[in-house]
């Protein structure tokens, strides 16, 4: 397995994705998005980071970077497709996942530590854990904030494509443990098939017991392996 | 062909949280200004040339459901006005 963690202009969480990766045992490359995905992509990642400046809308432009396209073509032939922070709003902005990831109830910018509760644990991202878990994963966003209509929301939720919610210490969903107003405290969806998710907090960041902190990243980042 | 400016706004759909809205209606509060609501909304001048007012507005719109807004989130509109030679 072969995971391309593709490059935007701005893109700043690449080469944290590739390290953590290696620790799960899943080699990974960095892939300049001018330059297309190497035949050999098994997995693809969409990093964070600042693509574009985020002008217009966090993600807007880098979806309509000619490589989505490839992107989009290899979701559908069943690659699997991880967007993180970043990635996760150019994966909804190229819909690759519904709704959308916009700016914080605060209207700042947020870099903390979350708890997330797990609420499919029958997923690839999710397979390492046991659905109720409660994972601690850090944020770091602007435009965090999941927003979709509320018709397209029970749908998500009726197939069972949350994967994630902000929840406090013990695993409870409340207002006061959602940290960027985000409809159903939801931090993690899947696509239209299970190998495509999207989240915004960082499992990289959450990957490597040196550097001290939760190690629960990596159960999401085994999705690949 | 005529030289049009389209002029593409876009807004937060009604009852989407607008936070820079919010924030921003305070500090005008703080000010000493009084209002009742405030919304912030994107706005862009478009130059193009087309055949007609209704293909340069056509084409505005296409870029608006494509680019300049996100269905999720906006509501636009598009005006189109003629340059002034």
């Amino acid at each position: 397995m072969t995971v391309a963690v593709v490059q935007f202009g701005g893109s700043n969480c690449d080469r944290d994705a590739v390290r953590a990766l290696d620790r799960v045992g899943v080699d990974a490359e960095r892939v300049w998005h001018e330059d297309g995905l190497p035949g050999d992509t098994e997995g693809i990642i969409l990093p964070g980071g600042f693509s574009y400046g985020d002008y217009l809308r966090a993600g807007a432009m880098a979806a309509h970077s000619p490589i989505m396209d490839a992107v989009r073509a290899a979701a559908d032939d069943g690659t699997p497709v991880l967007g993180v922070c970043n990635g996760a709003q150019i994966g909804s902005e190229s819909r690759l996942t519904p709704g959308a990831f916009t700016t914080n109830r605060s209207a700042r910018f947020q870099c903390e530590d979350v708890f997330l509760r797990v609420e499919n644990a029958d997923t690839p991202w999710t397979a390492a854990y046991d659905e109720g878990d409660v994972i601690e994963l850090p944020i770091a966003h602007g435009e965090g904030r999941f927003e979709i209509d509320d018709a397209a929301y029970e749908q998500l939720v009726d197939d069972d494509r949350v994967l994630f919610r902000y929840c406090d210490a013990d695993g409870n969903v409340t207002d006061a443990a959602n940290p960027n107003g985000s409809k159903g405290n939801v931090a993690g969806i899947l696509g239209e098939s299970e190998t495509v998710a999207v989240l915004m907090p960082h499992p990289e960041r959450a990957a490597l017991a040196e550097l001290g902190g939760s190690t629960d990243g990596q159960g999401v980042l085994e999705g690949f392996a | 062909m005529t030289a049009y400016t389209a002029t593409v706004t876009v807004r937060l759909k009604r009852g989407v949280l607008d936070p820079e809205a919010d924030t921003t209606q305070k500090a005008l509060e703080r000010l000493g200004f009084e209002l009742s609501d405030l919304r912030s909304a994107d706005q862009f001048e478009v130059d193009l040339d087309a055949d007609s007012a209704d293909a340069a507005a056509e084409r505005a719109d296409e870029m608006a459901e494509r680019l300049l807004a996100n269905p999720t989130l906006h509501d636009y509109d598009v005006v189109v006005e003629e340059q002034a030679k």
